[in-house]
């Protein structure tokens, strides 16, 4: 992969909703909320071979966001474009095309499988939805094996999930995606249910084969430090929006935005001398269907103004960053 | 050091499956001072829940404790009959169930689960108990305005709050919390960590806390027993455990724990392989099959936990070599590649 392919979009997403229809009549009538705004005005460009770590409280969007550019949900408004091209508007061969090139991983591998299919079978699976050539699939099974690092697929062909430990399993769930070759995946909490042991294996292994095959990669976690690991930009997101873009390393050491500020102060830290001040951010769970009106970040935030529940503020360049934040300077 | 309030003495809790036994937990010892949050640390399947469970005897019912001593301020756990057992349940002893977050009874009001726990166990008048109940969830910082809601319309951070409540209805000197906030995200963790420390030190508790997270351990807990396999590997003071820790599985833990304070991204190394299965465990040490500086000797020949140094206990032969070992373990060489 040259300078042209790293610096062309790969994903480009403009004023991007996703609005979930929820209740019915009758609550419509009693004036409640009829959607849940999961993505909400999302603007943001991933350029080829670039990776970016999408980070926020439980209920913010990031799946939601991922599930867009997989197109397993539409945008219900503004525009999510894949190579250049609408995907809620791709068909017949562009749309199958698009379902090979891009792909994602989900995070629990036991539902991600059929627990009735051989490993074979689950790796073969989308090798035929995708009509490959029934004398390359051998081939293709071995070869994505032997990414993951399940060096051996002889010794795993024809066992079934329940056989394999968590993280082999979630080797076999990053195979099945890599195995049509795509160059964008959406790797949703992938770690999660691992045993911290052979987490870590799951993420070299990830990090590893994403920079091997230059592949544009979005990595969904709550954990800074999780994100920090696999992704050199991050991107945090507040009740369906994005407050703070940049690089990792930036966010991590001097957070700009007032929520990523108290999302760094929230990670633990394996040492006793970490800071136990209190976090700086109000506690409350958000409620999507309730979104505060300007600023929605604004009925926790420490720093609130009154410009802030009139105003939505707008990510705007800061730097080497972009921070939807009124007062992000101060 | 202040006073023991919990010593488990050589404790054997074994699993009925069939015809044989899988013994979860394996002659663990250790003790939990008085005031202290002790954390129980290791990877699923390591035995935690079931410590965790047999101090208030709520076990499965194909689980038996096989042998060991709980000592609780004089009086041995595992010898109790259920009745003097279930007089310390809730006012000496409770427990927050793993899945705390779905423990609350999805048909009933929440306060109705409160009160209940403050009138039958705690023998209060039905105005004492409301007046409580509303002391509690004031404790735990949710609205007791909220008292009233089904469980289904709190968020999980507040059900475990609840729970939490609830644990501390009838004032124990022990609470046992079982993973009580591996689900959630990492503000409401803190939050709720936060919360169980002031009520900690407020109330003079003693806290069991099992958890997989070292980050945790390190945020909350005075001492920490590191668990694998069914047995105590190691146990000491949380400092000491994370800068010099004497077994080659915690080391292998700590490597493979992403660090947010750490200069750069760095490296995680996990350990390769996965913990031995219980119906049949590895003769010598267990760890051993994973274990980079395993011997001849820690094949054939189980380490018990012993004190290497002062109130530093450790189950590995090779103890006395910690701090080389140590050195040799940041190399993720030494852990060659993970199955
Ligand atoms: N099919 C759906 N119908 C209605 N609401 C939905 C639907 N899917 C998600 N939501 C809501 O949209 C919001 C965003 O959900 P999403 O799953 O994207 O969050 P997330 O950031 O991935 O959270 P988590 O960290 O818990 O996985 C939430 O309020 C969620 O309840
Ligand atoms: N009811 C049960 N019957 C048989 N085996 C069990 C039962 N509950 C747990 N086990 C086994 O006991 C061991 C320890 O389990 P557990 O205490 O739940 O571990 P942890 O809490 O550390 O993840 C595991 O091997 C588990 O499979
Ligand atoms: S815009 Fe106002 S409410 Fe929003 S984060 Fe900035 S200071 Fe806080
Ligand atoms: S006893 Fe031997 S195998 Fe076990 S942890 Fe110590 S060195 Fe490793
Ligand atoms: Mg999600
Ligand atoms: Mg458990």
């Amino acid at each position: 992969m040259g300078d042209r392919r790293m610096t062309q979009p790969m994903i480009q997403m403009e004023n991007a909703q996703l609005h979930y229809k929820i209740g019915n009549a009758i609550s419509a009538m009693m004036g409640l909320p009829s959607t849940v705004k999961a993505v909400d005005g999302v603007t943001l460009t991933l350029n080829k071979g670039e990776s970016v770590g999408l980070l926020g409280e439980s209920g913010c969007g990031k799946t939601s966001m991922g599930r867009i550019l997989v197109r397993l949900e539409e945008v219900t408004g503004g525009s999510a474009r894949f190579d250049g091209q609408e995907i809620k508007d791709l068909s017949g061969d562009e749309l199958r095309s698009f379902r090979s090139r891009s792909q994602m991983i989900f995070q629990n591998p036991f539902d991600a499988v059929n627990p009735r299919y051989s490993i074979r079978k689950t790796l073969e699976e989308p090798l035929a939805n995708a009509r490959i050539p029934r004398d390359e699939w051998h081939t293709r099974v071995i070869d994505a094996l032997e990414l993951v690092g399940l060096g051996d697929p002889k010794q795993f062909l024809e066992r079934y999930p329940h056989q394999l430990s968590g993280g082999q399993l979630q080797r076999v769930v990053m195979a099945r995606a890599l195995i049509l070759q795509p160059e964008f995946v959406v790797a949703d909490e992938p770690v999660s249910m691992l045993d911290v042991s052979v987490r870590a294996g799951v993420l070299n292994v990830f990090r590893d084969v994403r920079d091997r095959l230059g592949l544009t990669a979005i990595y969904i976690s709550h954990d800074l430090a999780l994100v920090r690991y696999v992704c050199d930009r991050t991107i945090v997101m507040y009740l369906g929006r994005i407050m703070e873009d940049g690089p990792t390393e930036d966010i991590v050491h001097a957070p700009l935005h007032p929520y990523s500020q108290a999302l760094v102060a929230a990670v633990p830290t394996p040492h006793v001398d970490q800071s136990h001040d209190p976090l700086p951010i109000g506690s409350g769970a958000p409620d999507p269907r309730n979104p505060p009106s300007g600023c929605v970040f604004r009925d926790r935030c420490p720093r609130a103004q009154t410009r802030c529940a009139d105003e939505v503020p707008m990510p705007r360049p800061i730097g080497t960053r972009r921070v939807a934040c009124h007062f992000a300077e101060e | 050091m202040a006073d023991t309030l919990l010593s488990i003495q050589d404790l054997s809790i074994a699993y009925q499956v069939g015809a044989l036994d899988v013994v979860a937990v394996s002659e663990a010892s250790f003790d939990v001072p008085q005031g202290a949050i002790v954390g129980l640390v290791g990877e699923s399947g390591c035995g935690k829940t079931t410590m965790a469970r047999a101090l208030t005897r709520v076990i499965a019912d194909n689980a038996r404790i096989a042998a060991g001593a709980m000592q609780f301020a004089g009086q041995d756990l595992a010898a109790m009959s259920e009745r003097e057992m279930n007089n310390l349940r809730w006012r000496d002893i409770s427990f927050i169930p793993q899945s705390a977050m779905n423990s609350l009874d999805p048909v009933y009001r929440v306060e109705y689960q409160i009160l209940e726990v403050l009138r039958d166990r705690g023998g209060m008048s039905k105005q004492q108990a409301r007046a409580r109940a509303v002391e509690l969830f004031e404790m735990v910082g949710i609205d007791p305005g909220r008292l009233r809601d089904f469980p289904h319309q709190f968020s999980g951070g507040m059900r475990q709050r609840a729970a939490i409540a609830l644990a501390l209805a009838l004032n124990p000197k022990l609470v046992v919390a079982d993973e009580p906030v591996t689900a959630l995200d990492v503000i409401i963790q803190r939050q709720i960590l936060d919360q169980l420390r002031s009520l900690q030190r407020d109330l003079g508790l003693s806290v069991i806390m099992v958890t997989h997270d070292i980050s945790v351990v390190a945020y909350i807990c005075d001492r920490t027993v590191v668990m694998y396999a069914g047995k105590v590997v190691e146990n000491c003071d949380t400092a000491t455990l994370l800068n010099e820790p004497l077994h080659p599985y915690t080391m292998g833990l700590k490597n493979a724990f992403p660090d947010l304070q750490s200069a750069g991204t760095g490296v995680l190394t996990p350990i390769a392989g996965s913990p031995p299965d219980l119906i049949d465990p590895p003769k010598g040490c267990r760890f051993a099959p994973r274990c980079p500086f395993a011997t001849e000797l820690c094949r054939s020949t189980e380490p018990p936990l012993t004190e290497a140094a002062a109130d530093h206990h450790v189950a590995c032969h090779r103890a006395d070599e910690a701090a080389t070992l140590r050195e040799v373990a940041q190399d993720p060489a030494t852990w060659g590649t993970a199955a």
